[in-house]
């Protein structure tokens, strides 16, 4: 699977996630087993008014949406992968005003489990927050074929 | 929420409604709180924008995490003398269950308070409190 065909699909995935959707996430860069996607900065995730800093919620979803959706990079076919568990260790507040990125790869893949990590960063490369995940595999026959045609895009 | 005067009108009354519409993401994802004598019950309900898996439909797991993060913080708050905003250092999520789109809920509980640092157990269900949906504990810094 080339870049292209990944940031397609991923860019239809996250449109089926509404609350992805809500949030603004957009693909930045998709490559084999990693993924960068972008959070744009908006009032309504602040979690501070007084500094206009956003909330951690934030920037959990967008590292959780972007460890998910990783796995999309690495597998041949789509295979909905529900989140075991997630662990978030903030390093600093994200600058208010400017978008955050988060990049994760797939570090390890088994028939059963696929570990990801996953860090958040802004510009000038300063880290947000770093999150190690790991997600069950319940085959793709698990999500329905029509949904799954959808995000392939008919490319196979 | 830094407010002083916010949180000792919380304090006093036991309405969160202030002190929630002064954070803006707890607003969005529709968060709410009731106090039950000393507990406090957090409340997210069924809302379009916080799904995630579409087929089930089932929360986003952020927003549950969002959602979890954000009652461990406010019942912290609640629990201390302290006007200052605990600062979270991280935050691990067990996921144990879909949250379907349906009403979640959430009670927290304080493992441990040191001079420093909090560490708070977070717990969250939808139908039954005896199948929680997420299980999630959180460590806070604390700085007067």
């Amino acid at each position: 699977m080339d870049n292209q065909t990944r940031i397609d699909q991923l860019t239809r995935f996250i449109e089926t996630l509404n609350q992805a959707r809500e949030l603004g996430l957009s693909v930045t860069d998709a490559g084999d087993g990693t993924l960068t996607l972008c959070l744009p900065y908006s009032d309504r995730i602040i979690g501070n008014p007084d500094t206009g800093v956003i909330h951690g919620g934030a920037i959990t979803t967008l590292m959780d949406t972007t460890s998910g959706c990783v796995i999309l990079c690495a597998l041949e076919d789509f295979e909905l992968c529900p989140t075991l568990d997630l662990r978030v260790d903030y390093m600093r507040p994200a600058h208010p005003h400017k978008p955050v990125y988060a990049r994760a790869e797939t570090y390890r893949i088994t028939p059963n489990i696929i570990f990801t990590r996953c860090e958040a960063y802004q510009e000038g490369d300063e880290t947000i927050a770093n999150c190690v995940a790991t997600f069950m595999r319940i085959g793709k026959e698990a999500s329905p074929k029509h949904y799954r045609d959808l995000i392939a895009g008919g490319v196979k | 929420m830094t407010d002083p005067e916010i949180l000792r009108y919380t304090q006093e009354t036991g309405d969160f409604s202030r002190m929630l519409e002064s954070i803006p993401y707890a607003t969005w994802i529709g968060l709410q709180c009731e106090r039950f004598g000393d507990d406090l019950i957090f409340r997210l309900p069924k809302k379009e924008s916080n799904l995630g898996n579409p087929i089930l439909p089932a929360i986003h797991g952020g927003v549950i995490g969002g959602f979890m993060e954000t009652s461990a913080n406010i019942y912290l708050i609640m629990s201390r003398e302290s006007l200052r905003m605990p600062r979270i250092v991280d935050f691990s999520l067990d996921y144990l269950r879909a949250g379907l789109n349906r009403e979640t809920f959430a009670e927290c509980r304080l493992t441990r308070q040191g001079n420093r640092v909090a560490n708070v157990m977070v717990t969250a269900w939808q139908k039954s409190r005896s199948q929680p949906i997420a299980t999630a504990r959180a460590h806070f810094l604390l700085e007067d």
